[in-house]
Formats: structure tokens, C-alpha cells, sequence
């Protein structure tokens, strides 16, 4: 095929181009000619399909994100916002944090394997370009039923994956979820979280200032393997009849990530960068694109300067390759000998592609003729914005009208089967067999990762500040009232953080949903994204950046609404966090928070095939005030423990704390059957020596307070029937290697 | 009393490693794995990781990385010298340790605490400890099951070059339930399991790798 330039495309309007393969409606065809003057080349037009895909260009969701800005948090804690590759956030001692989740969704789906390695590699990179050292990984992951024949095939793989990538990067995972639903079963959902630290003084940003600077890329070399990835795959629904995607999943090379990062944190140190990009969805057109309207907007790209690794990729292809492992750096030239130098230092490919020019197009050529030109704003930043129709599913009101009916246990063989059958029902079985395949340990400052409410890492070792980060949706929840199910899950999070002592101080979130197209499914998103908003803006919690992802959905099936929450915590001192569990006897079990006749939703409900019902409604003044009485009381050294409560109820809460350090426990309980099996939210379980302190903190708190029982032994008894820990521990721990060993 | 710290392109756990030297009262060095430099140290540890990806097989590559030279040499002439996981997999490949480390039987990776039982406490590396002394470590590999021929095995055993097994269930197939080996001289010891991940509670599952890297120091004094 010929070169398709810009001086064809003048002369030659009429030409035909294959738009809607790319993923392009006409009037956004119709659009990029008005913005052009003419029709684009074909180079220009990858760029444009790829950048204005759903996933790029949030074209469906931004109406509704913008509540994030609106309903903004007035805080000093947020020191980059939303917009950059992720938020970052003043942990105090000059120390600044960045974490940011990201879904790898349809990719997993198509090799699980490759899918969440590279979701991995992505969001690692995007904290990297902030300037900031990995130091974490989290992965909340959603599958089909547990036995079903495509987890088989999706989990393992998977698991692998998010493990093969990390470990080889020497990122801990400190936590995640791992749950099962029938709506995942075409649409496992892979989101990964990263978390990085740096000096205040250190963060960078995306932007191409100062005419005569050099584009510089860096890193693995481009090939043929995710193109189009963003469009294709991301932005379509899965047809069950359609040809295998395969070749649009990226590869990932773990390896050279790792000498990526060191590489890049070296040039960081030695300050040689004014602008900085990873190369993630979209590639080099998102790159160049955004880097570019980050400063004055003016480039010029000589294309096939890129180093391939395969020779006979078109110039659109090498746009639009998605090629892990890649970034670009904008370098003044007096900094340039001594960037190549550490690039050769740690045996990285680097070559200088371009300039930034005083002008305000970006251009780019091909062997000296020019195939691209165009206003990089209107690439990045400036593509269609859709207000989609939306309307309240018909389900809502029928399945909020729908009286859960399940017997709840009273005897005591009735309470031993709940326990046992909640202990190893899939959703809340021991993880071991997939966190296993975590290293959790590598940078030695993993103070505690899963089964723990959060994840947390030292960040200093003399003075020991630390961050603490949970990540939970509640999809049950969200089907049933997507407004209360976000908050819900937002106040989830945040008491996960607390129940360590740690105070939360800000929000990233991965919003996975439905086709956009389907009124029902936006009208889910939208009660979300209020949700959210309205709840972060009454907690104090700013929004720092998130990710959308939609067309999770398989035919006319789609996904629960689930979005993911990811909140982030700091603790002044690590050594003083509040464990989850008791390793002696003689302690005395309380609950803090009100139990409601909260069934509907619950793990108790789903296992009895039953989805109705009404959610609860969050109540976050109560939801920060035991936040604030956890933090206060691990100051004062009240708990010995503290775990929350959530799916699964307190049965689930009880079982995990006994086992944790085999001493069982006995607990009396009136109206047992709510008791053990509601998952009412903002309640959590302490250990404490000394009550007093404990009956102050509530009612200084104004928070509920009831006497379970107290630790010891080698069973777990509630009321009348005795759990041996043995028993208890094999229904727990061997649901995962039955399923998948 | 300096103990240097090797890094390869790929290497993953040598801050760790070197805070468990400093940890244990010695300085730690860093060495690069271009530079054939071993900068006055008095012993060097090969930490874990992933060294050149462990692509072709884990340790082959660093094995020739020019550093190495240098640090075969030193081992030949007794300086102390520890290979954990991806380090032992390296002084495999580089025969100053015999047998071979290959993937675990279950395939997949494994991080977990283990314990072992001390059973040699007369190399460089583990006179800190007493025989038959049971410690709780990291393990945390991929292709950490220890094989050799009988005849190596055999050998092995009958000097009490093991210097480390695995109690309880063997958690990926290594001969012998063998966790790490030392050669005839004593000074140079690989380990699959992660002494440089448990040296405090708070970051660890207990402290009881400390005692590998206290043992050196008394090594070096002597």
C-alpha cells in the first residue's frame, strides 16, 4: 500500500477508509475532517480511532466524572490530582504517595495469562511516570461461578499472571479479593492497583515544554503485538460468535520492566527529565498526543526512527502498538549524553525519536514525508463526549420489592452447618492457594498483606510512617442500589484502613461496568459515580484518579455493577498498627456498630440463590466516627485485634480470627441467626484487655457496643454448638485446592 | 567487616539483602555486575531475584557477568560466599555448588513461611546456630527443588554438606528435603529459603535469619 500522507490526503478527499473497523461512529468520522479540514491520513486516523476509543477517551463517562471536580474535597493533601497518569497524595515527612487501579478486563478474558500480566506491567508504569518507586501491588480479581469450566481455564491463568509479573518485578502483593459471581463467567474482571513513594520534590509530570527538547524513547522495542488492543478490545462487547482476539493482547516481558524501572528511577535522580509518558493503551499515539498538549503542543516525531522488532510494521501499526515495556521522556539537550548514558548503564534500547518545536501541531514523518498533523489536543484531550441515555432498569424496583425468605440457623447443629458452610463457600474461603503465589516479602517492608483488612507498607525505616490501602466493592449491593452500594463500598474500604489504626486519606477507584449503550447499564454507572462523589465529599476524602471500564458484558448479560474502591491510609508508626487476630486466651470479644436484619445481598443470600431485597443505607457520619474511635484507640493502645465485618457477617469475621493463630474462642449471642449471618455494614470485631477503655472510646464515639465472649480454647463455641478449630480449618482452607489444586 | 551485595540486572532482593548485612553489625557494599571489582570486600552475597529473567535457564546468564570471574576466584581462595534462591541457582551454574535447581513439583510459584532444621553449623555461614536448631523463614521461589545425581546425594550426606532441610511436608520436591548445600571448604553455601526477609517480626515472619548473616561476621573476625 502506498504511503498515505498528508499531501495525498489533500489532494485525494474522496478516498474511502475503514473508520467503523476501527471503531469510529460517522459523525466522529464526520468530526475528525471537520477538525482536519480534510480527510486524515491513515496514520492520523489510528491515532484518532485508538485515543477516542471508550477507554481512552472516556467519551461516555465524562459527564458524569465530572462530579469528581465538582463535589471536589477542599484538602492539602492532594498534591496531583485527577488527570495524570495517577493522584498524588502529602503522607507527611516529605514523603508523597501515588496509587492508582486499573482494569485489565477484556485482555484476561482472551489469555488470561498475558491479560493480567500486562494490566500489572500498565499500572506499574503509570506510577513509575510519576516519578515515584513501585513499592506495591494489589489485584481485586472477579471470575464466573467457581465450578464452572471457563474458571478452570480464566483463574489459574490469571493468577499466574498477575504473580509472574509482580514477583518478577519485585513488587509485593499485599492483598486484593478474589470473588465469584455467575455475571463474571465471559467477564472476569482483573483490576491492579499500584502504589508508589517519592519525595515531594520528586514527582513529574506528563508535559512537552521547551522548544528544542528532545523525545527520547526508552525501553523494550515496538512490535506487532496489541494493536489496536484499546479499540478492538476494550471498547466492543464480546459477540460469542465472533473470531478469537487474540492478537490484539500484549506481551509482556517482566524483565525488562524491572531494569525499566531502575533505569528510569536513575535518570529521575539525576533530574534529567522536564516531561514524562509511559507508553500504555494506545502507545505512541497516546504519548506523543498527551505529552504534547501537556505543554505548548507543538512536536515533531520522525516515526521511523522507532526501533522495531519487527521490520515490516506499517507507520499506522507502529502508532498504534501497544508493546509493553516503553517509555518517553522529553530531555533537554544538555541532558541528553548522560540519559543515554544510563540507558547503556542497565543495557536499555533509547533513541531519540523527535523534538518539541515552538509551533502547535504534532507532526510526524515517515523517511522525511509527513503522514501525521494534527492538533495534539484534539487527539488527547478533546475527542467526543457522549450524554447517553439513561433510565432505571426495570429490575430495580421488582427485585427491591422482593422479601428475602431463607431460614437463618438458631440451633446449634443449625449454627455449626452456617458456620462451616460460610467458612468454605468460595467468596469467603482461605486465599492461601492463590496469594501463595505472591511474593509478599521482596523490599522487606511488608507489615501486612491478605488475609489482613489491608494491605501496608513501611515507608520510612528509622522514623516507620507507612501507608495502608484496601481495595472492596460490594456487587450484591450495587445491583440492588448502585447509589448506596459505591458509598457502601467506599466505607468499606476506608474501615478496612482504620481497623489497622490507620487514617484515610484518599480515594482511587475502577469503575466496571456494562455496554454503555444500554440505558440500564448507565443509568448503574451514574447512580455510582454520585455515589461516590457525594460519599468521598462527606468523608473529606478526595477522588485521586480512577479508570472506567465498560462493555463488560457478554451478549445482552451484563456484569453487576462493580466498582472497585480502592482507599488509601497513612499510620505514623508502623510497630503500633492494631492486628487482626488474638494469638492468646483471655481476651474479651466486643462488637462495635448495630446489627440490622441485613440479609439481602448477603454471602447467606447468594448461597441460597437469592438476589433481592433492599441494600442498606450507609450511614457515613457513624461510619467516620468508628473510623475515628479505631484510629484513636490504636493510639491508646486499647485493641489488642480488630477485623472487620462484611461478606459473610460475623460468622465469616469469627472464623477468620481463630484461625489465624489457632485460639478459638466463645461467644453467646441473642437472636443468633442475624447475628452471625447480616452483613449490616460499618461493624467491627476488637479484642481487648482492659473493657473500660473500650466502653469510654464507644460512648465518647457514640458507637454501639456488645459483648461477644471471650478468646481461648481450641473451638470456636457460639452459644450452644461447639466448632473444633480442626474442622473448622479444613472447611476453610480446602475449598481452593479442591476447585483448582 | 564488609560484605558485598551483588546486584545483576533482574535482581530483585539486594536492598534486602543488604540491610541484613547492616542489620547484623557488618557494612554492606554494593557491587555491579559489569564491574570485575569486588571493592575490599571480606565476603559477597548473591541475592535473589530474577537475573536476566531467568531466561534460558535461572543462573546460567549472570554466571558469566564479569563480576563473577572475580568472585569464583575469591570463593576458590576461601572468602565467604552466600547464594540465596536466584544466588544459589547462580553457584549451581557456576559448579562451585553441585546439583541443579529445577521447578517446583506442584509448578507453580511459592511463597510461604518454612521451617527448617540447621544441620551443619560449621560453614561461614551458619555458626550462629545450633545443630538441629529449627528456624522459620521465607521461601519464596519458583524452580527451588533441589536435584542431583545419587551419587552427589550420597556424597553430600555422607559429609554433611546439607546444611538446612525442610521440616514437614517438602514443599517442591527437592531430594533429601535439601533447602541449601555448602561446598567441601565451608565458605561457600547456597539457600532456597529467604534468610534476608526474616530479620524482625515486624517485616518477617520472626527474626531467625538474622543468625546467617551474624554467622559471617564471626567468620571474618576469626
Amino acid at each position: 500500500m502506498a504511503l498515505d500522507t498528508v499531501a495525498v490526503a489533500t489532494a485525494n478527499p474522496e478516498t474511502s477508509q475503514p473508520f467503523a473497523e476501527l471503531g469510529l461512529k460517522p459523525d466522529e468520522y464526520a468530526r475528525i475532517k471537520e477538525i482536519l479540514g480534510r480527510r486524515p491520513t491513515s496514520s492520523e486516523l489510528a491515532m484518532y480511532s485508538v485515543m477516542w476509543s471508550e477507554h481512552c477517551s472516556y467519551k461516555s463517562s465524562k459527564v458524569h466524572l465530572k462530579q469528581f471536580g465538582d463535589k471536589a474535597v477542599k484538602t492539602d493533601a492532594l498534591l496531583v490530582g485527577i488527570g495524570e497518569n495517577a493522584g498524588v497524595v502529602d503522607v507527611g515527612q516529605g514523603y508523597a504517595v501515588t496509587f492508582k487501579i486499573e482494569s485489565h478486563n477484556h485482555p484476561s478474558f482472551v489469555e488470561p495469562y498475558q491479560g493480567a500480566a500486562t494490566g500489572i506491567g500498565g499500572i506499574v508504569r503509570d506510577i513509575l511516570t510519576m516519578g515515584a518507586r513501585p513499592i506495591a501491588v494489589m489485584d481485586p480479581l472477579r471470575f464466573g461461578p467457581a465450578d464452572a469450566v471457563d474458571t478452570r481455564r480464566v483463574l489459574p491463568g490469571i493468577i499466574a499472571g498477575v504473580g509472574g509479573y509482580g514477583n518478577c518485578l519485585g513488587l509485593p502483593n499485599i492483598g486484593g479479593e478474589v470473588v465469584f459471581d455467575e455475571t463474571y463467567l465471559g467477564n472476569p474482571l482483573v483490576n491492579a492497583l499500584c502504589i508508589g513513594v517519592m519525595k515531594h520534590s520528586d514527582i513529574k509530570l506528563a508535559k512537552a515544554a521547551g522548544a528544542g527538547n528532545l523525545v527520547v524513547l526508552y525501553g523494550a522495542k515496538t512490535g506487532g503485538d496489541g494493536i489496536g488492543g484499546v479499540s478492538v478490545l476494550a471498547s466492543e462487547t464480546f459477540e460469542s460468535t465472533g473470531p478469537a482476539k487474540r492478537p490484539a493482547v500484549q506481551v509482556g516481558d517482566p524483565f525488562v520492566e524491572k531494569v525499566l524501572i531502575e533505569c528510569s528511577l536513575e535518570i529521575f535522580a539525576a533530574d534529567l527529565v522536564v516531561g514524562i509518558q509511559d507508553l500504555g493503551g494506545a502507545g505512541l499515539s497516546c504519548a506523543t498526543s498527551e505529552l504534547a498538549s501537556g505543554g505548548s503542543g507543538g512536536m515533531r516525531v520522525e516515526l521511523d526512527r522507532v526501533p522495531l522488532r519487527d521490520a515490516s510494521l506499517s507507520p499506522e501499526e507502529i502508532l498504534m502498538s501497544e508493546s509493553q515495556e516503553r517509555m518517553c521522556a522529553i530531555v533537554e539537550p544538555k541532558n541528553i549524553d548522560k540519559f543515554l548514558e544510563i540507558c547503556k548503564k542497565w543495557d536499555v534500547t533509547v533513541t531519540v525519536i523527535g523534538e518539541v518545536t515552538d509551533g502547535d501541531r504534532l507532526e510526524i514523518t515517515w523517511h522525511g514525508e509527513l503522514i501525521v498533523d494534527v492538533p495534539p489536543r484534539t487527539v488527547a484531550h478533546e475527542g467526543p463526549v457522549y450524554n447517553r441515555p439513561l433510565a432505571k432498569p426495570e429490575y430495580v424496583d421488582r427485585v427491591n420489592a422482593e422479601v428475602i425468605d431463607v431460614a437463618l440457623p438458631s440451633t446449634a447443629a443449625e449454627i455449626k452447618a452456617a458456620v462451616l458452610k460460610l467458612a468454605g463457600a468460595p467468596n469467603l474461603a482461605d486465599k492461601s492457594w492463590v496469594t501463595a503465589q505472591y511474593d509478599r516479602y521482596v523490599q522487606g517492608n511488608t507489615i501486612q498483606s491478605q488475609p489482613d483488612d489491608s494491605g501496608m507498607v513501611r515507608i520510612d525505616e528509622k522514623t516507620n510512617l507507612g501507608v495502608a490501602v484496601a481495595t472492596d466493592a460490594n456487587a450484591n449491593w450495587s445491583y440492588l442500589n448502585p447509589y448506596e452500594g459505591a458509598k457502601l463500598a467506599l466505607a468499606e474500604a476506608a474501615r478496612n484502613i482504620a481497623t489497622a489504626g490507620a487514617k484515610p486519606l484518599a480515594v482511587t477507584n475502577c469503575l466496571n461496568f456494562g455496554s454503555p449503550e444500554d440505558p440500564g447499564v448507565m443509568w448503574q454507572f451514574a447512580e455510582s459515580v454520585r455515589g461516590l462523589a457525594d460519599g468521598c465529599l462527606e468523608m473529606g476524602l478526595p477522588v485521586t484518579g480512577g479508570n472506567v471500564s465498560f462493555y463488560n458484558q457478554t451478549g445482552a448479560v451484563a456484569i453487576l455493577p462493580t466498582p472497585v474502591i480502592g482507599v488509601l491510609g497513612v499510620i505514623d508508626d508502623v510497630r503500633t498498627r492494631t492486628p487482626m487476630s488474638f494469638d492468646k486466651a483471655g481476651l474479651e470479644l466486643y462488637l462495635l456498630g448495630d446489627t440490622e436484619n441485613d440479609i439481602a445481598g448477603s454471602e447467606w443470600a447468594y448461597l441460597h440463590g437469592q438476589r433481592g431485597g433492599k441494600a442498606p443505607i450507609a450511614d457515613l457520619q457513624r461510619e467516620m466516627r468508628l473510623i475515628d474511635l479505631l484510629v484513636a484507640g490504636r493510639i491508646d493502645k486499647v485493641f489488642v485485634a480488630a477485623h472487620d465485618l462484611s461478606q459473610g457477617g460475623l460468622s465469616a469475621t469469627l472464623t477468620e480470627m481463630v484461625l489465624r493463630h489457632n485460639v478459638g474462642a466463645t461467644i453467646n449471642l441473642e437472636n443468633v441467626g442475624q447475628m452471625l449471618i447480616s452483613e449490616s455494614p460499618g461493624r467491627v470485631v476488637v479484642a481487648v484487655e482492659n473493657a473500660k477503655a473500650l466502653g469510654a472510646l464507644a460512648s465518647k464515639f457514640k458507637i454501639s457496643l456488645t459483648k461477644l465472649g471471650v478468646t481461648g480454647g481450641d473451638a470456636l463455641q457460639i452459644n450452644d454448638a461447639s466448632i473444633p478449630l480442626t474442622e473448622l480449618r479444613k472447611a476453610h482452607t480446602e475449598t481452593f485446592p479442591k476447585l483448582f489444586g | 567487616m564488609k560484605v558485598g551485595v551483588v546486584t545483576f540486572p533482574g535482581t530483585l532482593d539486594d536492598r534486602d539483602a543488604a540491610r541484613a548485612v547492616d542489620a547484623a553489625g557488618a557494612t554492606s557494599v554494593a557491587l555491579w555486575h559489569k564491574e570485575a571489582d569486588l571493592k575490599g570486600v571480606d565476603a559477597v552475597i548473591l541475592p535473589g531475584g530474577f537475573s536476566y529473567g531467568d531466561y534460558l535457564r535461572c543462573g546460567a546468564i549472570s554466571r558469566f557477568a564479569p563480576v563473577m570471574e572475580k568472585i569464583i576466584d575469591a570463593a576458590n581462595g576461601g572468602m565467604p560466599l552466600l547464594g540465596i534462591c536466584n544466588g544459589f541457582q547462580v553457584l549451581c551454574e557456576a559448579h562451585l555448588l553441585p546439583g541443579a535447581l529445577t521447578r517446583n513439583h506442584e509448578l507453580h510459584f511459592l511463597c510461604h513461611d518454612q521451617r527448617l532444621v540447621i544441620e551443619n553449623t560449621s560453614t561461614a555461614w551458619t555458626s550462629s546456630f545450633t545443630k538441629g536448631q529449627e528456624v522459620v523463614i521465607p521461601l519464596k521461589n519458583g524452580e527451588g527443588s533441589f536435584q542431583c545425581d545419587d551419587p552427589t546425594l550420597a556424597m553430600l550426606e555422607a559429609e554433611g554438606r546439607i546444611i538446612a532441610r525442610y521440616v514437614g511436608e517438602n514443599p517442591n520436591g527437592s531430594r533429601n528435603l535439601i533447602a541449601g548445600i555448602t561446598n567441601e571448604r565451608g565458605n561457600v553455601v547456597g539457600l532456597m529459603p529467604h534468610p534476608e526477609h526474616a530479620i524482625n517480626p515486624l517485616t518477617g515472619p520472626t527474626a531467625d535469619g538474622l543468625g546467617f548473616f551474624t554467622s559471617v561476621l564471626k567468620a571474618m573476625v576469626k
